[in-house]
């Protein structure tokens, strides 16, 4: 099976499509409960490593480029090993979905500008583009080879 | 507490994700990943508006961290694009970096804006 273009929800994926009946609370209970503990690993790794304003905001940084490495792993797991049915939702949409943050990303560059460090907001900008999609990609081609 | 709010907040915020990405994939048959980008932007410009009101701390925790942390995502974003380079759909993997990261950054200082408006307004 091909895996999907987006992990979180594919409606192209008649599995997926499907998957909200015959009652949608077994997923969304899935999603929220990974939710949770997907964001409580990102508040913790926060807390462990403070930034000063307008230093480069690490803990966000390793955040989303491990998050994309393990969406690259996991997807690739639960759609050629493990197609255990609420296995997507918790660890991908959930887990993943709230360990990750698109929001502390682009407001930690606002903040960076704002407090007159120009440099490190670019450098943040780019450099976690630059390290979290390849880390997608290398999570799914590593785990391609192994479970082929 | 704080670790109990931030748990709340994404115990609501992911699975909105998911609904709201159903809801315009429902809508919209495309490959381009016009849900993950909704939610992304609407989560920035929602987090944006928090940090510019003078809010208390509780809040900034469940609505800030827990809730726009969990709604807007950065795996499936990345996961997404290189997808759509491997199907062969490399403008729309550049397109979605570009628009995501341009619109996420424009709302988060709109809601800045708007957010430090209203806290003025609020405290005169």
């Amino acid at each position: 099976m091909r895996e999907p273009i987006d992990s979180d929800v594919d409606l192209h994926d008649p599995s997926v499509r499907a998957e909200l009946r015959p009652t949608p609370f077994p997923v969304l209970a899935a999603i929220s409960a990974g939710g949770a503990i997907g964001a409580l690993g990102r508040y913790g790794l926060s807390v462990a490593l403070p930034h000063a304003p307008g230093g480069f905001p690490w803990s966000t940084f390793l955040v989303n480029v491990s998050g994309c490495l393990l969406i690259g792993v996991l997807m690739v797991l639960v759609t050629e090993v493990w197609t255990v049915r609420l296995l997507r939702p918790f660890l991908g949409v959930g887990v993943l979905g709230g360990y990750t943050t698109f929001s502390t990303y682009v407001l930690d560059i606002q903040q960076a500008m704002d407090s007159g460090s120009a440099g490190i907001a670019l450098a943040y900008l780019a450099a976690t583009l630059v390290a979290a999609v390849p880390a997608a990609w290398a999570g799914t081609a590593v785990t391609l080879r192994l479970v082929r | 507490m704080t670790v109990l709010l931030v748990a709340l907040g994404a115990a609501i915020g992911a699975p909105l994700r998911y609904l709201t990405d159903r809801f315009i994939q429902a809508r919209h048959d495309s490959v381009f990943p016009w849900g993950t980008m909704a939610v992304n932007v609407a989560g920035s410009f929602v987090l944006g508006l928090l940090v510019g009101l003078p809010v208390p701390e509780s809040v900034a925790v469940f609505a800030g961290t827990g809730f726009c942390g969990a709604l807007t995502t950065y795996s499936t974003f990345s996961y997404e694009t290189v997808r759509l380079t491997q199907e062969g759909s490399r403008f729309y993997a550049v397109a979605n970096v570009t628009a995501s990261v341009t619109a996420g950054l424009g709302a988060a200082t709109l809601g800045l804006v708007i957010g430090q408006a209203i806290g003025s307004l609020v405290k005169v």
